[in-house]
C-alpha cells in the first residue's frame, strides 16, 4: 500500500505539472519559440523517434565507451599508485584537484587534435572524468585496509602478493562500485556537454543546440526528453551498482561496531 | 625446549630522534610448553610490544627472541603460532568457515582438508551451525570465538593474544575466559596473553608477568596457585582473591613498601 502511494504521489504531481504547463501555454498564448506545450513536444518526440534514437545511440555509446575505458585505466593506475606509494603521494592530490574542476572543457582542445568527425575526443573526455573518480576511490580501497588485517596476514607469514590478493583487492571492491555509481551519471553528462564544443552534429547534445539555433523549440525539447531518458538508463545502472556497493559497505559497517 | 625464550631484549622506537621511546628495556622471559602466561600493566608498559616481538611483527633493538627453539622470524615463517587481537579482525568478504580456512590457504592445504579442519575448529568453539554465515551476522563474542578458531586452525603450539576480550561486555568476557581455558586444555596450546584486567589475568594464568612503563620493563612475575581445573567456582575461591591482591600490589609497586611499613611499625611496637 505504502509502496503504491510512494509511486502514485510523484506520478500525480508530475502529470499535474504537465497539465499546468500545457494550460499556461494555452491560457497566456505563449509563442512556440518561447515555450512549447508538452503535447507538441510529445508529438515531435514521436515524429522524430528514429532520429532521437540514433542521436541517443551516439551519445550513449560515447558515454559507455568512456565509462569502460576510464574504469579500466583508473583501476590499472590505482594498482600502480598503491604499489609505489611515492607516486601516490605525488599524483593523488593532483587527481583530487582535477576532480574538483570541470575538466570536460578540455574537449575543445582535444577536438583540435583529431579530425572533425571523430568521436574519439568525446570518448577521451568521458574516460578522463571517469578515470579520476575510479582512480581516487579504488586507490583508497587498496591502501586503507585495517591494520589488524595486515598484522594477521603477516602473522601467517603471508607475502605482499598474498596480502594484495586476499586483503587489499577484496577491500577495494566496494570502493570500485561506489566509484562506478558516481561515474555512470557523470559519464552521460560529460558525453552531452562535450558535444557543445564542436565536432560531428550527431549526438543528443548537438541536436538540441542545432534545433534551438533553427528556432525549432518543440523539436529541441523532444531531444531534451531523449537526453532525459538516456540519463535515466545510466542512472538505473548506477542504482544497480549502488545496491551492490551498499551490500558490501553494509557488511563493513556492521562489523565495525 | 621452552616455548618462548626472550633474552635481554630492548625495543627502542625512533632511536636517536627527539621522539625516541624506550618501549622495552632488558626484558627476560621464558614460557614453558603448555603454560598460560599473562602480560599485565598500564598502557605504555610495552606489553603489546613484547607480544609483537615474540610474533616477529617487530624486531628487537637488542637481545634475542626464540620461539620453539627457533628464531622468532623462522617460527613466524613456519606458522608456529596463531594470533588474536582486540578486534576480531575477521574478513567481511569471507564466510565464517572461509575465515577459519585463511591460514590453511596460505599454507597451501587443499580444499577438502581445509573444509574438514574448519568444521573441526567450529566444533571446538561450539559454533558448528555458523559456518556459512558472514562475520557481520555474528555477535562480538561469537566473532572473537571465530578469531580464536582461525588462530588455532593450523594447530600451532603457541597462541598469542592481544587483549582479545577487551571489547566484550563482562558477562561475555567471563564466558569467553572459560571457553579459552577449555580450548587450550583440549589442544594443549601454550598461551601468551596481554590484558589490563587483573581478574582476567589471575583467572586464566599460571603466571602473571607484571610490567611498568617509562621505560617498559618487567617488574615482577607472580605465580598463580589455582590448579589446572578452573571453573566458575574458582572466581569465588580465596586463592583467586589472594592472586588478585598480589597482582594489584605488584602493579602499584607497594609490595616492598608494605614490608617496610610492617617492619617500622614492628620496631615502634617494641
Amino acid at each position: 500500500m505504502n509502496r503504491l502511494r510512494n509511486f502514485l504521489t510523484p506520478l500525480a504531481f508530475g502529470l499535474g505539472f504537465l497539465a499546468f504547463w500545457e494550460g499556461a501555454v494555452k491560457f497566456f498564448e505563449l509563442k512556440p519559440y518561447f515555450l512549447a506545450p508538452p503535447t507538441k513536444i510529445m508529438s515531435q518526440f514521436v515524429e522524430n523517434i528514429s532520429r532521437i534514437w540514433d542521436a541517443a545511440s551516439v551519445s550513449g555509446m560515447n558515454a559507455l565507451v568512456g565509462l569502460i575505458a576510464g574504469t579500466v585505466f583508473g583501476i590499472a593506475m590505482s594498482f600502480v599508485l598503491s604499489r609505489y606509494r611515492f607516486l601516490g603521494e605525488l599524483i593523488t592530490p593532483l587527481a583530487v584537484a582535477l576532480n574538483a574542476i570541470p575538466i570536460f572543457v578540455l574537449v575543445a582542445v582535444l577536438n583540435n587534435m583529431y579530425s572533425i568527425t571523430s568521436e574519439v575526443p568525446r570518448r577521451i573526455m568521458v574516460s578522463l572524468v571517469v578515470y579520476f573518480i575510479v582512480l581516487v576511490n579504488v586507490a583508497k580501497g587498496l591502501t586503507q585496509v585495517k591494520s589488524t588485517h595486515v598484522e594477521i596476514m603477516r602473522s601467517y607469514a603471508a607475502s605482499d602478493s598474498d596480502i594484495l590478493k586476499k586483503v587489499r583487492i577484496p577491500n577495494a571492491v566496494p570502493y570500485l562500485f561506489t566509484a562506478l555509481k558516481i561515474s555512470a551519471p557523470a559519464a552521460v553528462i560529460t558525453s552531452f556537454v562535450s558535444e557543445y564544443f564542436g565536432g560531428s552534429q550527431n549526438g543528443l547534445g548537438s541536436r538540441i543546440t542545432s534545433n534551438i539555433a533553427n528556432s525549432k523549440n518543440a523539436a529541441a525539447w523532444a531531444y531534451v526528453l531523449g537526453a532525459c531518458l538516456l540519463g535515466l538508463v545510466f542512472y538505473a545502472i548506477s542504482v544497480v551498482l549502488e545496491n551492490v556497493a551498499s551490500r558490501g559497505n553494509g557488511a563493513t559497517n556492521t562489523s565495525n561496531k | 625446549m621452552s616455548a618462548v625464550h626472550v633474552a635481554g631484549v630492548s625495543k627502542i622506537f625512533n632511536q636517536g630522534t627527539p621522539k625516541q621511546v624506550d618501549a622495552l628495556v632488558d626484558v627476560n622471559l621464558t614460557v614453558e610448553p603448555g603454560e598460560f602466561v599473562s602480560l599485565i600493566g598500564p598502557s605504555g608498559c610495552g606489553k603489546s610490544t613484547l607480544l609483537r616481538l615474540i610474533a616477529n611483527l617487530l624486531e628487537p633493538t637488542t637481545g634475542s627472541v626464540t620461539v620453539n627453539g627457533k628464531t622468532a622470524a623462522q617460527s613466524r615463517l613456519d606458522q608456529d603460532y596463531g594470533m588474536a587481537f582486540q578486534q576480531a579482525g575477521l574478513f567481511d568478504w569471507r564466510s565464517v568457515a572461509k575465515n577459519i580456512e585463511l591460514p590453511l590457504e596460505l599454507k597451501g592445504w587443499d580444499k577438502d582438508k581445509r573444509a574438514a579442519r574448519a568444521k573441526e575448529m567450529l566444533d571446538l568453539v561450539k559454533l558448528p551451525e555458523f559456518a556459512d554465515l558472514m562475520p557481520w551476522q555474528l555477535s562480538g563474542g561469537m566473532q572473537q570465538r571465530i578469531a580464536i578458531a582461525r588462530a588455532l586452525a593450523a594447530h600451532p603450539p603457541l597462541l598469542l593474544m592481544d587483549e582479545p576480550f577487551g571489547a566484550l561486555d563482562e558477562m561475555t568476557r567471563e564466558y569467553m575466559q572459560g571457553e579459552l581455558l577449555r580450548i587450550c586444555a583440549e589442544t594443549k596450546t601454550t598461551v601468551v596473553f596481554v590484558t589490563h584486567s587483573i581478574p582476567e589475568a589471575v583467572y586464566l594464568s599460571n603466571r602473571v608477568v607484571v610490567m611498568s612503563p617509562r621505560p617498559g620493563r618487567i617488574t615482577e612475575v607472580i605465580n598463580v596457585n589455582l590448579g589446572a581445573n578452573r571453573s566458575e567456582d574458582t572466581r569465588a575461591a580465596d586463592n583467586f582473591f589472594a592472586g588478585i591482591t598480589a597482582v594489584r600490589e605488584a602493579l602499584r609497586g607497594t609490595h616492598a613498601d608494605h614490608a617496610n611499613a610492617g617492619a617500622i611499625r614492628g620496631v615502634e611496637d617494641r
